[in-house]
């Protein structure tokens, strides 16, 4: 059992008592704090699917211990769209998954969507081989990754379009 | 002090100090950096958590700066950080090792002193740092003391870390001369390797170093090897070595091996991939063998 510690996530504080020591920041935000966007697959960070940004980090939250993040501010997938929530509109990644049809059994979109997310917070205009390389650590076995390399482009062309 | 957790305490400590008290406090606590070895164990079982020390929060572990012909690197010092060019110009090999560790997310969290400390024989940074002759400075309320790499990892899994200690940092020098690291494995991102090598060369002292990662159960060094070829190089002149002088290194390197058959390659396997490993660092350092 854990005592009381806070965490932030998607802006909101949260008070996580009770736990167990050993549980990973993916167990809280999805058993604790009712957050399922973050898949839960392989617990050896070689998936992606539990992918969140802890502070600046992009990390998979299986391989963080939730009571050594006491204090620290997280992104999920829900928080991605949180700007957009009252307009009831997803997200310029979300929206370019859509409508590429990046997203068959979508088991590994949440992952991939943070972390084309953070790949585009850096690199507004990124050549292919940065792309490939931002999402190596994020598995899909649908797709094949073609539409999803497509999403990619045009979620970098409509967040470049935005902010001109 | 830390939050107490039925019974179980987790420390974040925010200064050195203050981590090496709660470890003073309570010498068999978990030392956690960035957690990606520590909590694979804890998610599939293999691990009870007593008391944790976190220590990833602690500036003094932080980051790298130079000391003269020195890098100190702090322990929590990451693989993204080590793969940051201004880096990876001072100690190319540990740059390009840190590379080839995991995905993003498992580089922007796992740090050198835990790949150190975890002491896998398959640990990326281990066959570099053993090519550096690297130095780790370890900490306890005590006082410090400083350990050479082949003192510190001591078996699989194993190092030298007494109940109380911690890995302050490593020291490494900054070498005039070309670097490689090289590993083998079944596909090429997100892979433990099944055979590594590093390759250093110190173009002032004249000497070629070949640290040799998952084919012992600790890091090795090919001294005879690197005899051979420093003996054979040209540093005045810098022409290419023999095709013959390849040969016998990578032959040379080779024997140096004492790997094991197991779930990842077969003893004769990892021999060979180093053997290829050897003659394709000596060649991309040196250029193309004359005849």
């Amino acid at each position: 059992m854990t005592g009381p510690y806070g965490l932030t996530v998607n802006g909101h504080r949260h008070e996580i008592a009770d736990g167990w020591v050993g549980e990973s920041l993916l167990f809280v935000l999805r058993e604790r704090l009712g957050l399922p966007g973050s898949k839960n697959a392989c617990e050896e960070g070689e998936c992606g699917s539990c992918t969140v940004r802890l502070d600046d980090q992009l990390v998979c939250s299986c391989l963080v211990l939730a009571a050594a993040a006491a204090d620290r501010s997280v992104t999920t997938v829900e928080g991605l769209s949180a700007s957009h929530e009252a307009d009831g509109l997803l997200s310029d990644v979300q929206q370019a998954f859509v409508d590429a049809g990046a997203v068959q059994c979508g088991f590994c979109t949440p992952g991939l969507l943070m972390a084309v997310d953070d790949l585009l917070n850096h690199y507004p205009d990124p050549d292919d081989l940065t792309v490939r390389e931002a999402i190596s650590g994020n598995l899909c076995r649908c797709t094949g990754y073609g539409r999803i390399l497509d999403a990619v482009d045009r979620a970098a062309s409509a967040r470049r379009e935005a902010q001109t | 002090m830390g939050r107490q957790h039925g019974g179980v305490t987790v420390t974040i400590a925010r200064t050195l100090n203050a981590a090496c008290e709660a470890l003073a406090a309570d010498p068999e606590a978990l030392v956690l950096a960035g957690g990606t070895d520590l909590m694979v164990e804890i998610n599939r079982g293999g691990r009870t958590v007593d008391d944790v020390v976190v220590i990833d929060r602690v500036p003094e572990l932080q980051g790298w700066h130079r000391e003269g012909d020195m890098l100190r690197l702090g322990a929590t010092l990451t693989y993204a950080e080590m793969a940051d060019p201004a880096f990876a110009s001072l100690v190319p090999a540990l740059a390009q090792a840190a590379r080839t560790v995991g995905s993003p997310q498992i580089r922007a969290a796992g740090t050198i002193g835990g790949n150190l400390a975890t002491a896998s024989p398959a640990g990326d940074t281990l066959p570099v740092l053993a090519a550096l002759d690297a130095e780790v400075e370890i900490r306890s309320h005590q006082g410090h003391r400083t350990v050479p790499l082949d003192e510190f990892v001591i078996g699989v899994k194993a190092n030298a870390l007494a109940p109380g200690e911690l890995i302050a940092a490593i020291r490494v020098p900054v070498l005039d001369g070309p670097q490689e690291f090289l590993k083998v494995g079944p596909r090429n991102a997100m892979v433990i390797s099944v055979a590594s090598m590093a390759l250093v060369v110190d173009r002032v002292g004249r000497t070629v170093r070949v640290g040799l990662g998952s084919v012992a159960p600790v890091p090795l060094r090919a001294i005879e090897a690197e005899v051979m070829i420093a003996a054979r190089l040209d540093w005045a002149g810098g022409r290419s070595p023999t095709i013959h002088d390849v040969e016998r290194f990578a032959e040379l390197v080779a024997d140096a091996t004492r790997p094991i058959d197991d779930h990842r390659g077969s003893a004769d396997y990892r021999r060979r991939s180093i053997e290829v490993l050897a003659r394709r660092a000596l060649i991309r350092a040196f250029g193309e063998p004359t005849p």
